[in-house]
């Protein structure tokens, strides 16, 4: 069962056409790792789909309900307002720079959304929080506020947070670009929990080693495009295509070096 | 001056710590939630708005108080007098009462408080637009209205980020009163200056400088609590 539908999407800043005819599905439990340079699009295209940006073209399905779909008339038109919030409601977003709430505690901002905008009774929503924390490995850091905590940590709490909604696909964009790397880890480890526990994840990353081993599908855009798309084995292995060769070769370069 | 003399002055002056508090407390609670409309304004997408209010900033920051204070206590009777002033508006200043006790005081609370108020949405609106982008986009991201948004996630943390601009705005504002005197309010500055007259010496001036001077030092110490009082989180 499909829980994303994306259908040549398209979208331009002025004139710069920054995504083109992207089609991808996402099925339930599945984990897509999205990879490229920089300005490939990968960002914009969580924007979109997160409905930070407003696309230009296309369609995009989440939940068997139409986010964006072409009318009679052949124009592209966003779904009503409140179907829109549905939709945002079924969707979790993890931020490369985590975005907590500074003024709320670590409990306080798991909780924020479930009571305020689920209505979920407070002493539930502190017992969920709870979980997810102890889940997250920071059952004892629940008062903290999030200037106590390492980046690592942070993100961890931002992907309680967005946990706490039950969502039914998560987002990562780029979710340990701004960690140091010995904090990398453990965020990683936490993302693959989840992908073990059949959740259902896009993720934006950097990361060669981790998509590789984690993602059921990689998809590699460049320009705009997704130039390539396929199992883990296909596209870092097994690539035909030069674009991907050049990428993963400058990849693997830049490992080897480091490790020099 | 004799002991006694000073002690005649302080007390006189202590009789008119009253006004003076008024026009503080009053200007206080009417700038404050007029500054947060006007910062919205300011930051309002509609170009004509924020344009007009941005007129309305200028022109209350670019002329002195103590001017704007003449201007409208002034401003109904002269009006009155003129015969350029259309007959309906004639006839609606005729209803205001100009000899009335409170009359003064309430001009004198107008144009502090169209100042003060543009003081406070430009500090509101710095605290506004400092707050990072990502915390809009994660609490929409969460699916919070706007209302939510603004009142949950970033009023809390702009007050935190406005209470030391906020503070100088205060204390200013402590010492501005005294410029109620030039139209013959009887604050603190106003009786100071007939006292020193009366006896002939500055002593009175030197008392009510140690009154604003105690007003301000509260205020100080209580901007420092309530700083500290903030600082749970960074």
């Amino acid at each position: 069962m499909a829980i994303l539908e994306v259908r040549n999407l398209s979208k331009k800043f002025d004139d710069v056409q920054v995504l083109k005819d992207i089609s991808f599905d996402v099925n339930k439990g599945q984990v897509i790792a999205i990879i490229g340079p920089s300005g490939s699009g990968k960002s914009t295209l969580l924007r979109c789909i997160n409905q930070f940006e407003k696309a230009d073209g296309g369609e995009i399905r989440v939940c068997d309900a139409d986010m964006l779909v072409k009318d009679s008339k052949g124009r592209t038109v966003y779904a009503d307002a409140k179907t829109l919030r549905d939709i945002r409601l079924k969707i979790g977003l993890v931020f490369q720079n985590f975005n907590l709430f500074p003024h709320m505690t670590v409990l306080g901002n798991i909780i924020e959304a479930p009571v305020k905008v689920l209505k979920m009774p407070k002493a539930e929503a502190v017992e969920k929080a709870k979980e997810l924390l102890e889940k997250m490995g920071l059952s004892e850091k629940a008062n903290a506020y999030p200037y106590e905590l390492s980046g690592g940590q942070q993100q961890r709490v931002s992907i309680a947070r967005a946990l706490a909604l039950n969502p039914e696909i998560l987002f990562f964009d780029e979710p340990t670009s701004a960690l140091d790397p010995e904090l990398t880890g453990q965020v990683l480890k936490v993302i693959k929990e989840l992908a073990e526990e059949k959740m259902t994840m896009v993720i934006v990353t950097h990361e060669m080693a981790f998509a590789r081993d984690v993602a059921d599908v990689v998809v590699f855009m460049d320009g705009g495009y997704i130039v390539e798309m396929g199992t883990p084995e296909e596209v870092f292995a097994n690539t035909e295509n030069e674009r991907t060769k050049q990428f993963l070769s400058r990849y693997n370069n830049d490992i080897v070096s480091a490790n020099e | 001056m004799t002991a006694e003399e000073i002690r005649k002055v302080t007390e006189l002056l202590l009789e008119h710590l009253l006004p003076t508090l008024k026009v503080f407390g009053f200007t206080l609670l009417f700038s404050v939630p007029l500054g947060m409309i006007v910062a919205l304004l300011k930051m309002c997408k509609i170009k004509p708005v924020s344009w007009l209010t941005n007129v309305y900033i200028l022109i209350m920051r670019g002329t002195p108080l103590m001017l704007q204070i003449i201007l409208v206590r002034y401003l109904i009777p002269i009006l009155r007098m003129n015969d350029y002033t259309p007959v309906w508006l004639y006839n609606l200043l005729m209803e205001v009462d100009i000899a009335s006790e409170n009359y003064l005081f309430n001009m004198i609370i107008v144009a502090f408080v169209f100042n003060y108020a543009a003081y406070f949405a430009e500090i509101f609106r710095g605290g506004i637009e400092s707050i990072p982008k990502g915390q809009y986009e994660a609490a929409y991201a969460l699916s919070m209205t706007k209302t939510q948004t603004f009142f949950r996630i970033i009023l809390p943390q702009v007050i935190k980020r406005i209470v030391p601009a906020s503070s100088n705005e205060v204390i200013t504002l402590v010492k501005d009163t005294s410029l109620a005197n030039v139209v013959a309010y009887a604050e603190i500055t106003l009786v100071a200056k007939q006292q020193m007259q009366t006896y002939s010496s500055l002593t009175p001036l030197v008392i009510a400088g140690v009154f604003y001077f105690v007003m301000s030092f509260v205020l100080t110490i209580l901007f420092a609590l309530i700083e500290k009082k903030l600082n749970y989180y960074r």
